[in-house]
């Protein structure tokens, strides 16, 4: 009997971690979306949403209740099923994702070995939600967003993986919470400085990954007017818009991670906790506002070249540089390797 | 993860079958509907669906690192593109179901023909259930990709290059084969294009402003500032 109490238990408190993840993750992504029409506001001298509530911090849920009294409509010609399984089918990767990234030293909902693959696996799947939403519509101008956003995720997916293979050379290890520890010992020893150019490839792919500016042609609202979601209104709409938040927010807690030394402090051993893993996540989520309020949009083939002829051939180099400072043992960073 | 030192053995072994066969039903009716759905985007999706819930199943064998790397390489990359082809064929559901009877007898022979082999090759000594024993259980942090990583790069070297080699063949031939230099192919050079200077583009021409005979003549009021 007490082997059926604790896995009650079990399955209780997992329950209430995945609650204690989903919960705060969706009111970033409500804040998100304040956070960036603010701080564009600002650089493009505008105020920005002000009026709901002080500063405006009332205008997310403003924007979720509207959305979910909206009329969801599925087009005459659509195929119903797909076309209503499309957002669910991009949302659910994007939040399966978190259950392996590490908040604090020990705090992940499942510090699995494979941690790092797990996380390419499920933002990998993500794809589909964009390519069936684009297909259901049974319309051109979401099926031509369709068609951009597929070519353009598994481009940058590889350039993605590949600079995500320096850092396993690093750390030695899949899991999340050992490739920070990796990264333990202050500034210096985080993996951003050893692989300066693997990081900025992987920030830039994840960029591109989740169809934000200046890659957004998936969306390309002045040519295909919203891409893939065209047709789509309502809460159907909202759970795309939270996939992609949610994904941007993955992407710069994985960048925090794998190159900023995640939970650590700066300096060695001062007051290391989840602050700095939040702190580092928002910083890297400022990039992604900072980089959509300054650069016009790519043009499609532009994005193409980019992902294939410039970022995969740097990333190349850099492993193999990489390869040869770890046989070497070159540096304070490649010799703590066993 | 699950405490299973709490389960008794056998409640925990019926829990797995009960797992097993949930996400086996699930594999054989979506790969069953790979075949008989008419539409051939629901057809991938099922394909999609059936990788998927053979990822769970290689997760129940403890092999996570190849469960992890299906998802991510067949569903996460091939079947997109896959979809992506399908999507693009303007596929006639009907003309595909003109021929089903008079092809019915020769798929059915094919289908019993793969039958019988496997039913000949799984009776056999070799393969027979008891010839293996089911592996031993190992410990939470046992890290199977760092296994595999060991075997394959020492003990199967050998074929892990000549693998790797023939892959590398695949991609040269498929790119070789669809090179086309095609001279009416408009190029973009962005090497050429930034290697500029601003006297190759522009030029500046100096003119005396002057209002075009007829022309009403302004006057500036605002003093330069507007």
């Amino acid at each position: 009997m007490s082997g059926f109490l604790d896995t009650v238990i079990y399955t209780a408190t997992t329950l209430l971690k995945i609650v204690l993840v989903m919960v705060p993750l969706i009111l970033s992504v409500a804040y998100l979306t304040l956070a960036e029409r603010r701080v564009i506001g600002s650089m493009q001298t505008r105020i920005g949403p002000n009026r709901v509530g002080p500063f405006g911090l009332f205008q997310p849920f403003a924007d979720v209740f509207k959305l979910l009294v909206k009329e969801v409509i599925v087009p005459t010609n659509a195929s119903r099923f797909l076309f209503l399984t499309a957002p669910v089918l991009s949302l659910a990767p994007a939040l399966a994702a978190w259950a392996v990234i590490p908040f604090f030293d020990g705090g992940a909902i499942a510090d699995v070995n494979a941690g790092l693959l797990y996380v390419l696996a499920m933002t990998s799947i993500g794809v589909y939600g964009v390519i069936i939403a684009g297909w259901a519509s049974n319309s051109k101008y979401a099926f031509l967003g369709a068609m951009r956003s597929a070519a353009q995720i598994v481009a940058y997916e590889i350039a993605m993986g590949f600079a995500l293979i320096g850092v396993l050379m690093l750390a030695g290890s899949l899991n999340l919470s050992e490739i920070v520890r990796g990264q333990s010992g202050g500034f210096f020893h985080w993996y951003l400085i050893p692989l300066f150019p693997l990081a900025v490839v992987y920030f830039i792919s994840g960029v591109a990954e989740t169809n934000r500016a200046p890659f957004d042609v998936a969306e390309g609202e002045s040519e295909i007017v919203a891409g893939f979601h065209v047709d789509y209104s309502g809460m159907a709409f909202a759970l795309f818009f939270l996939a992609e938040y949610a994904n941007m927010i993955m992407i710069a807690a994985l960048t925090a991670i794998l190159f900023l030394g995640g939970w650590m402090s700066p300096i060695d051993g001062v007051g290391d906790g989840i602050w700095w893993f939040l702190g580092k996540t928002a910083f890297v989520l400022f990039l992604f506002l900072w980089l959509r309020a300054t650069f016009p949009r790519y043009r499609y083939d532009q994005i193409m070249r980019l992902g294939w002829k410039v970022f995969i051939p740097v990333t190349i180099v850099w492993i193999a540089v990489v390869g040869f400072a770890i046989w070497f043992e070159i540096g304070p960073w490649f010799q703590q390797r066993a | 993860m699950l405490p299973t030192q709490t389960f008794g053995e056998g409640r925990l072994v019926s829990f797995e079958i009960v797992v097993f066969y949930v996400f086996a039903a699930i594999v054989v009716f979506s790969a069953f509907r790979v075949i008989t759905v008419n539409n051939p985007v629901f057809a991938a999706m099922f394909l999609v669906l059936t990788f998927f819930t053979c990822a769970a199943i290689w997760m129940l064998l403890e092999a996570e690192f190849l469960a992890v790397t299906l998802v991510l390489v067949y569903v996460g990359a091939v079947m997109v593109l896959f979809l992506f082809v399908v999507m693009m064929l303007d596929v006639n559901v009907v003309p595909m179901k003109e021929g089903f009877v008079k092809y019915l007898p020769v798929g059915l022979l094919v289908g019993a023909v793969m039958l019988v082999e496997m039913v000949f090759l799984i009776t056999q000594r070799y393969f027979r259930n008891e010839s293996f024993p089911p592996p031993e259980r190992v410990a939470a942090d046992y890290s199977n990709t760092e296994a595999l990583g060991r075997v394959l790069y020492s003990d199967y070297l050998f074929q892990f290059e000549i693998a790797a080699i023939i892959l590398l063949v695949a991609i040269v031939a498929a790119i070789a084969l669809t090179m086309r230099r095609r001279p009416e192919t408009k190029y973009q050079r962005p090497a050429q294009q930034i290697d500029i200077n601003k006297a190759d583009r522009v030029r500046v021409v100096s003119m005396p402003s002057s209002a075009p005979a007829g022309a009403p003549t302004r006057v500036d009021h605002s003093g330069g500032q507007s």
